[in-house]
């Protein structure tokens, strides 16, 4: 997609979001979750880029959630949270990165599934401090030290999100142009032959790696602050896929894609649960699976192929 | 140390004859995942919902018997009919009609693929099965219980789940083994396993030996959900459960080695019975514990072959 | 003179700001509106898939029925009622958001909310702060009324507290000199809640027993082998188990299957919900409870007749007996009635509007079938629990209980301002000389 087109889709996207948000205020609070999973998003675009597909992302969300939900009691101020949770999450992506780095293909997905299935149970298992399956509950938190009433709070929380969506996608749009980001898509087609050419493949991974464990940390923070309440159900195999599912729906070839997806994915849920509460999940599986034999570019591809064709 | 093997021997012995009949359903599950895996470089997803709809159906075909009057032990061919009719169907279906449409894409998407066609049959289940508990045992109680001694005591096993169970699966996997290495169709499939490109290049078509794969992965999927129904009641979600197992099996096993399926799938099953006996909370971990244990040790799973780095 | 793109423009322009002002006010208005509406809009959220679909699927067929049910007797101060159903399963964010739909878009009076007490948890803040009456309708967890005020939320039935305590007093009765116990819970907050409940309560009124095992297999397990072998092993002159479903029909069905039932008197606080799954296979002589006092063969309910049209309706209609979350699911509708009711007449025949509605709650009295159910000052509903010993009979396909009794909700109850556990803990062995002689049935 050529840079202006890219450019007018971002600002109509948000001109868009932000009119339904104004407009439908009940939609407010799904878009926020679903620019935050968007921005998740981002972090598994990357590791797609280097052919890699992770199915325990979202251990990364989950700790970024559990960190506020932790934190929040002692330092109920947003604006430090969210950097803590960046922070803790992209710790952890550097110390798993630096083990899980070194496998391939279906053995660095289902290493990144078992830990995340790790965790998942020290989540639900630690009932005492976790609180396990029941969550935990979100106190009232100040934004730079004002205590906001509820109706501002959601705006402040859609605001947010939106912001750092913007500056994690274009953040990620210059990292992809950049002789590191470039060196991803070696990984996927010769990992060889980029060794060769003096370019160590795993430290292009790991850094990669840990770019989108600290998205995944924010992206995690921000639902906890959205939704209030943080449960296990964040760390389940479930809902890596999710994650997956969304980057492909959006499509891969954008830092778009992500975001585009995520809205996609989040309003047909909501709308087909709405119509038929009991076949919801056949409903998400038929249009995924119609995404992928009919447009396996997701929808940035729909879209950059009607551009070019206008 | 030697005193705590006196305390706990008799425990160790009995934990032993539990992870026994537990690793028989893993392995017998895992292994159609690691076969198709092995030729096609799918994860199936869907292998779950397919395990699910095997045990439904063997369930079902089983209760049809029952009411039509036939002695229990007919509970055993309800069994099979179960496995044949929803590997011979839905196998070459799914294949054909889905994943034939996406080879040759990336993989990310035919693994998606997968994905969707898992949610689909999660509520193809719920339509057709409603969401109350289906429950037919006539499978394992028309055979009985063994008296295990146990110190003074002894301790009832059923002889389905200390027998027929391993049985079942020791048989599937010396089976394979002679139909992956003595038989022709058997040595292609290991080719294509190896390498798709080279063996194409022989002439094999591989069309055909990915529909034969897939057909035969589903079925043995299929299986060990029939094998299972006796022992448990289904309800909607048991095919997402086990499908997290065989996941770390495959991961572990090495890509398409079905000695290593069976060796993972015994490590799983021993260690996580000697968790419940001594250690319960660990119990849910067990399986990823030892996946990451193996892939530090041997990068290539168990008996993986170290594939040579493409230049 | 205007040409026709000008027109079309100018149209777009104010056709784009009247739909948009329609929306906002569309939802700012139905959140002040004390007209009587043109329909009872009622927001249920239960599980429709995955396993508690169980418990979610008929609850939806209750609902459903009770609704045709009142309608056809004229509604709710005669304004029909219409349900607008969520799945809980997606999880505690979808959830919240599915909330916020039915609130602001869809402009639901009242939500019933919902299985999962981590569902439950999520919501009842978000009662408070859209000011929308939420009635629990049949999560258990007891944190939600002693962890928080929640003016908003009602809960219309029992909880985990006399869910657990009154088999535990059943047992001290029955077996009073019992010395080991095990444990097997589902591994996930109920599961550890109800042992922790359980446990502090034996601990105060029969210190001394040994817990022989604490086991908690994983959720959505489908095999117990491995636990009923070390329980076979270990001999515990009691089993606790607070699994439901299908987890509890494979439970019984393998331990019944190697005589564990023989060896060991078992307690499953919630088995009632599986009894018709089991049919001849759950032994008999063991304690059995139903969360509530809603067992199909209640020996003296307090409306009889109500009660058998509710069970054969269901029946009729379902082809199956209704179990306790359509029992619970009944006992909401019963309390919205009552509610609107009282609501109405305050105002002298007005519709109540959010914060009327709230208040109408508070303190409610309302019938049940089998007795009647108040609503605390905190919002707790005080429900009884019948405990009984499994029997097999004529009158039912399946095992109902015998030698029961009727534990009265104030005595099993945790008193309004303390926490459960420390209530527990507590107790005194006197409390067992209040327990009610055992009805034969």
């Amino acid at each position: 997609m050529s840079r202006r087109a890219e450019a007018l889709l971002a600002l109509g996207g948000i001109a868009a979001l932000v009119f339904t948000a104004w407009a439908a205020p009940w939609l407010r609070f799904v878009l926020t979750v679903a620019l935050a999973k968007g921005l998740a998003v981002l972090g598994i675009l990357l590791l797609l880029r280097a052919g890699q597909v992770s199915f325990g992302h979202a251990m990364f969300l989950a700790l970024g959630a559990y960190t506020v939900a932790f934190a929040a009691p002692a330092v109920p101020e947003t604006l430090v949270l969210l950097p803590a949770a960046a922070l803790l999450a992209g710790g952890a992506g550097l110390l798993i990165g630096l083990f899980v780095v070194r496998y391939r293909d279906i053995f660095f997905g289902m290493l990144n599934l078992a830990l995340s299935m790790v965790f998942y149970s020290v989540l639900e298992k630690f009932y005492a401090v976790t609180k396990g399956t029941d969550g935990i509950r979100m106190p009232n938190l100040s934004v730079a030290g004002v205590e906001p009433g509820s109706e501002a709070q959601g705006w402040i929380m859609f605001s947010l999100a939106l912001g750092l969506a913007l500056l994690c996608a274009v953040g990620v749009r210059a990292y992809l142009g950049s002789p590191m980001g470039q060196a991803l898509a070696g990984i996927k087609t010769r990992e060889t032959r980029l060794e060769f050419l003096g370019v160590p493949a795993r430290r292009v991974l790991l850094f990669a790696y840990v770019l989108s464990a600290m998205m995944g940390g924010i992206a995690g923070a921000l639902i906890a602050m959205t939704s209030r309440h943080v449960t296990p159900q964040l760390a389940y195999w479930t809902s890596s896929g999710e994650l997956i599912f969304i980057g492909i729906l959006g499509g891969a070839g954008s830092a778009l894609g992500p975001f585009l997806g995520a809205v996609a994915f989040e309003l047909v849920r909501v709308y087909a649960a709405a119509a038929v509460a009991d076949a919801w999940q056949m409903i998400l599986g038929g249009v995924l699976l119609a995404v992928i034999l009919f447009a396996p570019g997701g929808l940035v591809g729909i879209l950059s192929r009607r551009r070019r064709q206008a | 140390m030697g005193e705590w093997f006196t305390e706990n021997g008799l425990l160790l012995g009995l934990a032993a004859l539990d992870g026994l009949a537990y690793a028989a359903l893993v392995f017998m599950v895992a292994v159609g995942l690691n076969l198709v895996f092995g030729v096609l470089r799918i994860v199936n997803v869907a292998h779950g919902s397919l395990f699910a709809i095997g045990a439904y159906t063997a369930a079902s075909v089983g209760l049809l018997f029952a009411a039509w009057g036939l002695p229990p032990a007919a509970g055993f061919a309800a069994l099979l009919l179960g496995t044949a009719l929803v590997g011979g169907v839905l196998g070459p279906v799914i294949e054909r009609g889905v994943l034939r449409r996406v080879y040759g894409q990336e993989e990310v998407l035919q693994l998606l693929v997968t994905f969707a066609l898992f949610m689909i049959l999660e509520d193809v289940q719920k339509l057709v099965w409603g969401v109350q508990p289906v429950s037919q045992d006539a499978p394992m109680k028309v055979l009985g219980t063994v008296e295990v001694p146990f110190g003074d005591d002894t301790i009832p096993f059923t002889v389905y789940q200390l027998f027929v169970l391993p049985g079942v699966a020791l048989f599937t996997l010396l089976g394979l083994a002679w139909f992956l290495r003595r038989t022709l169709t058997g040595r292609v499939i290991v080719a294509v396993t190896t390498d798709k490109e080279a063996a194409m290049a022989m002439g094999i078509d591989a069309a055909r030996v990915t529909l034969l794969t897939f057909t035969f992965g589903a079925a043995l999927a299929a299986l060990g959900g029939a094998l299972a129904s006796p022992t448990t009641s289904l309800v909607p979600g048991i095919g997402a459960s086990t499908i997290v197992l065989s996941f770390a099996v495959v991961a572990t096993a090495g890509l398409g080695q079905i000695e290593g399926a069976a060796l993972t799938s015994l490590l799983i099953g021993l260690g996580r019975s000697a968790a419940v006996y001594f250690e319960p909370e660990l119990e849910v971990v067990v399986p990823y514990l030892i996946m990451v244990a193996v892939l530090l040790v041997r990068p290539q799973g168990l008996f993986g072959v170290v594939e040579a780095r493409r230049v | 003179m205007s040409q026709p793109t000008d027109v079309s423009r100018r149209a777009a322009v104010l056709g784009a700001a009247a739909s948009g002002a329609l929306l906002w006010a569309g939802g700012e208005g139905a959140r002040a509106q004390a007209a009587k509406p043109s329909e009872l809009r009622i927001g249920i959220t239960t599980f429709l898939s995955g396993p508690a679909s169980v418990f979610g699927v008929p609850s939806r067929q209750a609902a459903e029925l009770l609704i045709e049910q009142i309608n056809r007797a004229g509604g709710i101060g005669g304004v029909p009622l219409r349900a607008f159903f969520v799945d809980e399963a997606p999880g505690a964010d979808h959830l919240v958001g599915e909330y916020r739909r039915l609130v602001q878009n869809e402009n639901v009076q009242v939500v019933f909310a919902s299985i999962s007490s981590g569902s439950c948890l999520a919501c009842t803040p978000l009662s408070t702060e859209m000011r929308k009456t939420t009635l629990l309708w049949d999560c258990g967890t007891q944190r939600v009324f002693e962890e928080g005020k929640h003016p908003y939320a009602f809960r219309t039935q029992g909880y985990g507290t006399p869910e657990v305590l009154a088999p535990l007093l059943y047992l001290l009765k029955h077996k009073p000199d019992f010395r080991t116990l095990a444990v097997i819970n589902q591994d996930y907050a109920w599961g550890r809640d109800s042992w922790e409940l359980w446990k502090a309560g034996m601990d105060a009124l029969k210190p001394g027993v040994r817990v022989v095992a604490e086991m908690f297999p994983r959720f959505n397990s489908t095999d117990f082998s491995t636990e009923i072998t070390r329980l076979l092993a270990t001999r515990p002159d009691v089993v606790l188990s607070t699994s439901w479903g299908g987890e509890l029909v494979t439970l019984v069905r393998q331990a019944t299957e190697r005589r564990l039932f023989e060896r060991s008197l078992f307690v499953l606080p919630v088995a009632e919900a599986s009894m018709q799954s089991l049919g001849r296979t759950m032994p008999a002589g063991h304690i059995i409870g139903a969360r509530g006092d809603h067992w199909n063969n209640h020996p003296k309910p307090k409306n009889p007749e109500a009660m058998k049209r509710f069970v054969d309706g269901y029946r009729q209609r379902f082809n199956e007996y209704p179990i306790y979350p359509c029992h619970h699911m009944a006992q909401a509708f019963s309390a919205l009635q009552a509610a609107y009711a009282k609501a109405i007449a305050a105002k002298g025949g007005g519709w109540p509007n959010d914060a009327e509605l709230a208040d109408a709650f508070r303190g409610l009295t309302f019938d049940t079938p089998t007795s009647t159910i108040t609503l605390r000052e905190d919002g707790q509903g005080l429900e009884d629990q019948l405990v009984g010993l499994s029997s097999q009979g004529e009158r039912f396909p399946f095992a109902v209980p015998r030698d029961m009794v009727i534990f009265p909700a104030a005595m099993v109850s945790t008193p309004v301002g303390q926490k459960s556990v420390d209530w527990l803990k507590s107790l005194k062995p006197d409390i067992l000389a209040q327990v009610p002689a055992p009805i034969a049935g």
